[in-house]
């Protein structure tokens, strides 16, 4: 009913029977069938859905932005008037003025040619009819607004000297300059650390607070949408099929798919590994550190990654390894698994591997793997599945002929609940959550004791995350492996490991049993990363 | 269990194809009408180039002394009115005089008389030229001083002309075909295969060994390629195969810095840190994915480095220092055609226009391949 209202009093934006078509070459592909949803004023509007049903896209539609195989029909209206459609040059008028978006990747949306100051001044300069000193000016102020540290030297700075989070608040600034009515954010903390994710979105509510203009926030996240909206819309295959105002949906959903949505926290506790267990992996003293400068004339600079890491898994043990990005978590799977060099011991199942060449470790290699957390980076995107599945044959087991090959890669294929016909087909015509059960299908077609898994789960969306979860705790049962997992998501982490490691600035800050240390964390930092994680999560796992 | 392999057996054949990238790329090639009229273009060119010449009636090192420097005409030579002054010409160097003269389309007669006996060998003198064939002679009188030759006007086509020596244009037009199409491809694939080995294994082994690898193309860049070119050619005389050894060993450099960037960039993709992780060797990681992601800007350089090396084959043989008469490529041909542009214009036009046509097809293929293969809406 409020939802009518809301509607009647004016709506900033409108979207109205908004539809998106794409022509492919293999058909048109219809993104988004017919989408209403409306922001007023002063409102938090939430879009939530899984990747690839249409919440992006019917953004980018509303703003102009689609590729260029991309065709729209419908009305997007802004204070009562039609954008949809409008020349470029009308639009801009709107666009990036009274309409802004930030991103998902403050990596790539700053140019790393410009300082910061350079690049906050510009569009008020050309668009907003500032003179320099004072869009200066108020590039100091916006900085002091998205509470940057010390913003007059961040102002003289580049890109690459500041932090993500510190990026992303410098793209919040970048969209606030022209007093926009409507802030559209897609997924804008997807990319950062838990504990920057939490602080980024305090400011986000605080600046709507402030400044109330309209917020159309993207994401598959349900924790965040608890914490920041007013009202949801829950998108599904390019429709909305359920909306309402936050408290009442997220308490009581209708839809099945909200309810599978809200329901996909990862589940279950890890059951404990007596300690009579042989030790599979145990590394002593282990320190990674890099060059980073120096030269003729300066000192060496060297970056500790690692610093005097201790650490022992048993047979059939989850030993989680959390932490924020930089903390040295992934350099330690890595440093491991001999893939870099690295001071300290490492003992594999009774061998001293420390430091071992390519041609020792080959034998090995088979017992210890790795997954990655990009699964679209990590499938070279030439070969089909049939031959990434089966590539590790190639190296420990040449003998096999390739009938036998590929014998085994649809077994394993089916292992990770993959459709074995699929195998003659190439990476990118999977979704993110099936190339992750590919690259995974990879690891175990050579039945190996050790897996490192690289934050596997970190860029999947949480239905499919739980999937994986699933899949790894069946594989772990089924083929008694011992897990590495590195990742900077907890609930995750709780969900699979027996150990859990916490580090930062490449030093073990806690460890210990999963439960003793997400219950009773001792240290400060510790007790910041399960505040960060839960503060999203606590209303839906109280639900 | 025999049944679920059964099954597994039936997936195996029935497994569905994927589309490669590749396939995609195609695709997007075939979209564009430039590339594919480009593509036309090139094939139509190439097919002439080598099954032309072999159909073609005159030899390209074929000599024709009656017809030098004779303009491109679609019409038969020779002409009307160059028949009558050679069959005289002609018999007055068997030294007989001609008494009567019929002449028709296709042959003529003649009544020839001498003060001495008429030797039957005359006939030599008139097969001898370009102009007839199928000479014979009959009606002796008793005295054997006078008698009636025939003989068939050969009809000849010289649709593109024919050059300073009356050889035909076009044989030779397409002969050079082959030869600059056979050097750009050669010296390509010598560069490419060169190139694309010498950047991967550098980049992908990195340290040391690449710096080594880099300074040594570094100091091949730095040798002057005509003093290179002059060298081989003083060593071991004027050669084809040489030719294109030659453009390879030069051109494959740009080939192995842009390979080795690729590879530098490749090789911190997680997929290849995948396959180390899986203890693939270095000869694996570099067969199995980096050289097959290179791959794409290979093809694209590929046909860029065609229209190189035909363009560098013609400067060369424009200095002299390339193929030797009586085989010639484009660039002798073009060469030889602009030192007689005044007075036999055609001499240049005809190579030009295959030179340019192949060139201009070639780069637009080669933009054809830059858009399919790495589209910017991906």
């Amino acid at each position: 009913m409020t939802v009518k209202d809301t509607n009647d009093r004016g709506a900033v934006l409108d979207i109205r029977r908004l539809t998106v078509d794409f022509d492919t070459p293999t058909g048109t592909v219809k993104a988004v069938r017919g989408v209403d949803i409306s922001v007023s004023k002063g409102e938090t509007v939430a879009i939530v859905g899984e990747s690839g049903s249409g919440k992006s896209q019917t953004m980018m539609a509303a703003m102009g932005l689609l590729a260029e195989n991309g065709r729209t029909k419908g009305e997007v209206l802004y204070r009562g008037d039609d954008i949809l459609g409008l020349p470029a040059k009308r639009l801009n008028r709107i666009r990036g003025a009274k309409i802004t978006m930030i991103f998902q990747e403050p990596m790539t949306s700053l140019d790393p040619l410009y300082t910061i100051e350079r690049q906050l001044c510009e569009p008020m300069v050309e668009h907003g009819g500032y003179s320099w000193s004072a869009a200066k000016k108020r590039a100091l102020e916006l900085l002091q607004l998205v509470q940057i540290p010390s913003p007059e030297g961040k102002l003289k700075g580049y890109p690459h000297e500041l932090s993500g989070g510190q990026r992303q608040r410098v793209m919040i600034a970048m969209s606030l300059a022209n007093d926009p009515d409507v802030l559209i954010a897609d997924e804008p903390t997807t990319a950062l650390d838990v504990t920057t994710q939490a602080r980024i979105l305090e400011l986000l509510a605080d600046l709507q607070k402030r400044l109330g203009m309209a917020v159309v926030f993207i994401t598959h996240d349900l924790g965040i949408v608890r914490q920041i909206a007013d009202r949801v819309y829950v998108m599904k295959d390019g429709e909305v099929v359920e909306e309402g105002e936050a408290e009442s949906l997220l308490t009581s959903p209708k839809h099945p798919y909200t309810k599978m949505l809200l329901d996909a926290e990862p589940e279950g506790r890890k059951d404990a590994v007596p300690d009579n267990r042989p030790i599979v992996l145990e590394g002593q003293k282990l320190s990674v550190a890099f060059d980073i400068g120096g030269g003729f004339l300066k000192a060496p600079q060297v970056l500790k990654a690692v610093d005097d890491v201790t650490l022992t898994v048993r047979e059939g043990q989850t030993l989680g390894i959390v932490g924020e990005s930089g903390s040295g978590k992934s350099t330690l799977g890595r440093a491991l698994l001999q893939l870099l060099p690295h001071q300290g011991r490492v003992r594999f199942s009774g061998h001293d591997i420390s430091n071992a060449g390519k041609r020792e470790m080959r034998p090995l290699r088979r017992e210890m793997q790795l997954v990655f957390q990009d699964p679209f980076g990590s499938l070279s995107p030439r070969m089909t599945v049939g031959q990434i599945v089966t590539e590790g044959l190639l190296v420990h087991e040449p003998g096999l002929s390739a009938k036998e090959r590929d014998k085994r890669a649809c077994k394993v294929l089916e292992e990770v609940s993959l459709d074995p016909v699929m195998r003659n087909r190439y990476p990118h015509e999977f979704s993110g959550g099936q190339r992750q059960r590919i690259a995974i299908a990879r690891t175990m077609v050579l039945k190996p004791k050790l897996v490192v898994l690289d934050e596997p789960t970190s860029a999947l969306d949480r239905t499919i995350q739980k999937q994986i979860v699933e899949l790894l705790r069946k594989l772990q049962a089924d083929h008694g492996l011992t897990y590495l997992f590195i990742s900077h998501d907890l609930a995750v982490v709780r969900a699979l490991a027996d150990q859990v490691m916490v580090m930062q600035h490449g030093r073990i800050v806690e460890a210990g049993e999963t439960e003793a240390i997400f219950e009773h964390p001792v240290k400060d930092y510790t007790r910041e990363l399960i505040a960060a994680a839960w503060q999203n999560l606590e209303p839906i796992s109280g639900n | 269990m025999t049944s679920t392999t059964d099954e597994r057996d039936l997936k195996a054949a029935s497994a569905v194809r994927g589309r490669s990238l590749w396939d995609d790329a195609r695709d997007r090639l075939l979209a564009n009408k430039a590339a594919v009229t480009s593509m036309v273009v090139l094939v139509a060119v190439a097919i002439a180039c080598f099954i032309g010449p072999l159909l073609s009636p005159h030899d390209y090192d074929e000599v024709y002394r009656e017809y030098v420097k004779v303009p491109a005409s679609l019409e038969p030579y020779p002409r009307a009115d160059q028949v009558t002054p050679e069959i005289e010409s002609v018999l007055r160097r068997a030294r007989v005089t001609v008494d009567e003269l019929t002449v028709e389309s296709g042959n003529f007669t003649a009544r020839i008389s001498s003060p001495r006996k008429i030797d039957p060998r005359v006939t030599r003198y008139i097969d001898r030229s370009d102009l007839f064939e199928n000479a014979e002679i009959y009606d002796f009188s008793a005295d054997e001083k006078s008698a009636t030759v025939r003989a068939d006007v050969k009809t000849l086509y010289f649709f593109f002309g024919t050059d300073s020596n009356g050889r035909d244009l076009m044989t030779r037009t397409l002969i050079a075909g082959r030869v600059s199409l056979t050097i750009g491809l050669l010296a390509t694939f010598v560069a490419i295969a060169i190139g694309v080995v010498y950047g991967a294994v550098s980049g992908y082994l990195g340290g040391r060994v690449d710096l080594l690898m880099m300074r040594i193309v570094d100091i091949l860049y730095s040798l002057p390629f005509i003093f290179f070119v002059i060298l081989l050619v003083v060593f071991f005389g004027r050669n084809f195969v040489l030719m294109f050894i030659a453009v390879g060993a030069v051109e494959w450099l740009d080939m192995a810095r842009i390979v080795r960037g690729q590879t530098l960039s490749l090789k911190r993709q997680e997929f290849v840190q995948a396959a180390e992780a899986l203890g693939v060797d270095n000869a694996g990681v570099l067969k199995r994915h980096i050289i097959p992601n290179t791959l794409g800007q290979v093809v694209i350089y590929m046909t860029l480095l065609v229209p190189k090396v035909i363009l560098l084959e013609s400067f060369l043989s424009f200095l002299g220092l390339g193929v030797q008469e009586p085989m010639t490529s484009w660039g002798v041909l073009i060469s030889e055609g602009s030192r007689n542009v005044q007075g036999a214009a055609w001499m240049l036009i005809f190579p030009s226009i295959f030179l340019t046509s192949t060139l201009f097809a070639l780069n637009f293929i080669g933009d054809g391949l830059r858009d399919a293969l790495d589209p910017k809406d991906r």
